[in-house]
């Protein structure tokens, strides 16, 4: 934001506003930007699940339209979305029927304010940066909830109530995952947290030591179920719950359910990139040159990762979800915050 | 042996046998209705028929006792199959035998159902294939096959007093002293269709949820919704012309059902196929159980959430399709066999496309093995899930795959061996716990088999004649049709009039993709049959559905209706 402001005093015509008027163009500008690049990203992963899918499954996935490797599939799958009649049930709560995807587009919208894309460059450099991320990403589920009763469908109502459970659930894991990293940076702001990974691979988060290493993959797998993928996607699962919470939703409105999945899949995979993956800085030391391009190529790895699981495994049991995140996965979270603990007194990190 | 228990039969009851008759191997004994239980009670449990495969009934318009009912029983222990008749008048009912097999219950509401013959003591005499709403009964011979109806309201298979008695038992299940429970009360509890058109039905079926949050505490199951009276319009069809009908039972293998149709009709007349027809029959039956079973593995696995395994499978299936496809011209509804023969040989270089395509497959499984088989998600789903036991499974009408499942290692490929099966070497597959794992596994393991079937047939398949030299079934060849006033005439004889199947009756069967697939033929002797049933191996499965996945969760259920392989064209006929 800074660098935003400064870059704006620097154009022509600019050089005359005010503090409060290069603010409010600036957080225009970065809002502006976020928000492109979370349309980029429903675009460019939709594309990419079908080839990784199609990859996996022995077929080619899109091939045809716009010629080379079907690149424009997602640009024409956009299109026929928004051509779709836009159907509100005639049971259904109006209100919070056209209200629910909104809030579910803002959670994830506004988590992306303190992603730091590379250094100084952030929409907003907040000191409880990963904290504000963690609970605007909670809207989520708000959205999810009352999509699911405003439908007035039974299949939405169960993958709401599911959708719910298993968010909530995971949250904690999630969270608690990260714990260990903060006491190593002792801030949370997100910037911190990736220059404190300065210096080659050795020092990322996620081989400082074995907790660490433990705590990434609980990260991990709590990422894949708070954005509601397989083989955590409850609050879908088509061959049960017919669609999940959205089975109602036609045109538009369905597009912003899709959109905020893969924007929420690439925010997952870039909050472990830079807690755990070292954020901006290349693996190698004295290699960054490029700091936002290497960041997002590690998020676009780990959505590779996030997708081969999904396209690998069966769906596990709802029942079974909940018994691995509070009987399997806080645990072994609290362990690792423990054990971090331990190691970093007794390695003199801290008095 | 079955003579043997006849013999036995008839010292122990005497007179009250009224008549035995065999036909074609089929022993039959008739009783009157009031020594039916006591019949049925003896073979249950003194002479170890622990099946009851079917219930046929038969209209005969010009008797004193209008209707006829068959029970069909197997056992499987002692080896032997009878079938016990009962003449039942107008409106008289029929001691139900409910309490001695569970299977009875959906046969005898077929069977009142169709015929409106009333079972005395039955728990839940409803329609069952015929819409609630439809006035008459279908197969009774006075029923006009063009009279239409149009049923349109639907039916809500829990009333409110069912769901507050749901609710009221699952209360008294939960009340454990000095447990604080929350009272269920019946508001709580929802009801939720599965179908008729939902992702996991795979086919038109209905089974109604009750629901206390992801727990079924019950479930209801409809069907008939594909219902077309195949036996009807067998009746007003002539024998050849059944057979593309047979195709649209199980559609994932038509091959299996026109292969044994034909041998059903061939037993008719006392006669069995060329061995060169046999060979193939035995190929194009063994391939369609392979597409069966990928179809119901690959469909269980992406129900199961799974789907990346649906391709490793399916392009198999593709693969094969294309071929059978190059052998008959369509192919889901294939119409190859015909009684008496094929409709044609196999074509040139259908050898080696098969080797190759089996290869394909052995590929295909053991991927989808190395991916499932030791999963621990795979394992936590399916384990345990929809288990029976071999004796529930029994009597419930368990037949094929899902009984194998439950260990009992029974094939009529090897117990009643028909067109050559026993020349070639095979395993029977078996589980343990006959669980939704169990039922994918041993299908899984039987396409292996099927495989080394084939590859046995391909090794020596005998030259010679596909047809029968045979005019009472077979057609002439072209030359003589144009040629010579006798070609002509048989040809004309043939299609006008049908092929004239000699006066009796016979029950055909084989081992069909999901079970024991039977035609029970009545023949009057004309060119048309006069009573043909059918014995769908998935319409007893089915039936068991509700005790499978009570007390069990949602997802439970999904994953067992797909591993029961429910095919809608067979279950509704």
């Amino acid at each position: 934001m800074d660098i935003l402001t400064a870059l704006l005093q620097g154009l022509p015509g600019f050089g005359g506003m005010s503090d409060q008027g290069l603010f409010i163009t600036g957080a225009a500008v970065m809002a502006t930007l976020m928000f492109t690049v979370m349309a980029l990203c429903a675009i460019v992963f939709t594309w990419m699940e079908r080839k990784v899918a199609g990859f996996i499954q022995s077929r080619y996935g899109p091939m045809r339209t716009g010629r080379w490797h079907g690149w424009a599939q997602a640009v024409a799958d956009m299109l026929k979305i928004l051509g779709k009649e836009d159907i509100i049930p005639a049971e259904a709560d109006k209100g919070l029927f056209v209200f629910a995807p909104l809030v579910v587009l803002l959670g994830s919208l506004l988590a992306w304010v303190a992603v730091p894309w590379a250094p100084g460059f952030v929409a907003a450099d907040l000191d409880l940066g990963l904290f504000f991320i963690f609970a605007a990403s909670s809207m989520v589920v708000i959205g999810i909830l009352m999509a699911g009763w405003a439908s007035n469908n039974k299949w939405a109502l169960y993958g709401a109530a599911r959708g719910a459970a298993q968010m909530v659930s995971y949250e904690i894991p999630l969270a608690l995952a990260t714990i260990p990293v903060i006491m190593h940076v002792g801030s949370l702001n997100t910037q911190d947290i990736v220059i404190a990974q300065q210096g080659g691979i050795w020092h990322w988060f996620i081989l400082r030591d074995p907790f660490l290493f433990v705590a990434f993959w609980m990260y991990f797998i709590a990422s894949i179920a708070e954005t509601n993928r397989g083989p955590f996607d409850m609050p879908e699962t088509e061959s049960e719950l017919v669609a999940g919470y959205h089975t109602e939703y036609t045109g538009m409105r369905f597009a912003f359910f899709f959109l905020a999945e893969y924007a929420n899949l690439f925010l997952v995979s870039l909050i472990a990139v830079f807690v755990f993956l070292g954020g901006w800085w290349s693996p190698i030391p004295g290699l960054d040159f490029a700091p936002a391009l290497t960041f997002v190529i590690k998020g676009i790895l780990m959505v590779f990762l996030n997708m081969w699981v999904r396209w690998t495994l069966p769906r596990v049991r709802v029942d079974q979800l909940m018994y691995l995140c509070w009987k399997v996965m806080i645990p072994v979270t609290l362990l690792c915050i423990v054990g971090s603990g331990i190691l970093m007194i007794t390695s003199g990190a801290v008095g | 042996m079955s003579q043997q228990l006849v013999e036995r039969l008839q010292r122990e009851f005497g007179d009250r046998i009224l008549a035995a008759t065999g036909m074609h191997g089929d022993e039959s004994v008739t009783v009157s209705r009031q020594d039916l239980p006591l019949v049925l009670a003896h073979l249950r449990d003194q002479e170890g028929c622990e099946q009851l495969s079917d219930i046929v009934g038969v209209d005969h318009p010009e008797r004193a006792a209008r209707f006829e009912v068959v029970y069909l029983l197997r056992s499987y222990s002692k080896r032997h199959r009878i079938q016990v008749s009962v003449d039942a008048p107008e409106d008289e009912p029929v001691p139900t035998a409910c309490g001695l097999y569970r299977s009875a219950n959906w046969h005898e509401r077929e069977v009142y159902d169709l015929f409106g013959i009333p079972f005395s003591g039955h728990p839940d005499l409803r329609r069952i294939l015929c819409h609630h709403q439809f006035e008459g009964h279908a197969l009774r011979k006075d029923y006009p096959i063009e009279q239409g109806q149009e049923c349109t309201r639907p039916e809500n298979l829990f009333s409110d007093e069912d769901i507050a008695h749901a609710a009221r038992r699952a209360n008294e299940m939960s009340s454990s002293p000095g447990a604080v429970v929350d009272e269920l009360h019946p508001s709580d509890l929802l009801t939720i269709n599965l179908g008729p058109s939902h992702p996991a039905t795979h086919g038109a079926l209905r089974a109604e949820c009750l629901l206390d949050g992801e727990t079924i505490l019950d479930a209801r199951t409809e069907i008939g919704y594909i219902h077309r009276c195949f036996e009807k319009e067998a009746e007003d069809h002539t024998w050849a012309q059944v057979m593309p009908y047979t195709d649209r039972l199980n559609y994932c293998s038509a091959m299996l059902n026109n292969s044994i149709y034909a041998m059903a009709v061939e037993k008719m007349f006392g006669v069995e196929a060329t061995p060169r027809a046999q060979a193939i029959r035995v190929i194009v039956s063994e391939l369609s159980r392979i597409i069966d079973h990928l179809v119901c593995v690959c469909t269980n696995l992406v129900d199961l959430g799974a789907l990346t395994n649906y391709w490793y499978l399916y392009n198999v299936r593709e693969s094969i399709y294309q071929s059978l496809e190059k052998l008959c011209g369509s192919r889901l509804t294939t119409n190859y066999a015909r009684i008496g023969g094929m409709s044609h040989d196999l074509y040139d270089g259908f050898e080696d496309e098969i080797r190759v395509k089996l290869q394909e497959l052995e590929q295909g499984v053991t991927d989808v093995t190395k991916l499932v088989a030791r999963n621990r998600i795979f394992l936590d789903r399916t384990v345990g899930v929809g288990a029976i036991s071999t004796a529930d499974a029994l009597n419930w009408g368990y037949t094929g795959p899902c009984l194998r499942a439950t260990g009992l290692a029974w094939d009529l490929r090897k117990e009643a061996p028909y067109s050559g099966y026993d020349q070639y070497e095979f395993d029977i597959p078996t589980g343990t716990n006959g669980d939704t794992q169990d039922r994918i596994m041993v299908r899984m393991a039987e396409m292996v088999q099927s495989r080394r079937i084939i590859e046995q047939v391909l090794q020596k398949i005998p030259g010679g004649p596909v047809d029968l030299d045979d005019p009472r079934m077979v057609l002439p060849p072209k030359a003589q049709v144009y040629g010579s006033i006798e070609g002509v005439m048989n040809q004309f004889k043939l299609i006008f009039e049908g092929i004239q199947v000699p006066a009796g009756r016979g029950y055909g069967f084989g081992e069909g993709a999901n079970g024991e697939l039977g035609f029970y033929c009545i023949s009057d002797g004309t060119g048309h049959p006069y009573r043909m049933k059918v014995r769908p191996p998935c319409f007893p499965i089915f039936s068991s559905f509700t005790s499978l996945v009570q007390g069990r969760m949602l997802p439970d259920a999904i994953a067992t209706l797909g591993s029961l392989n429910i095919i809608a064209g067979e279950l509704d006929r």
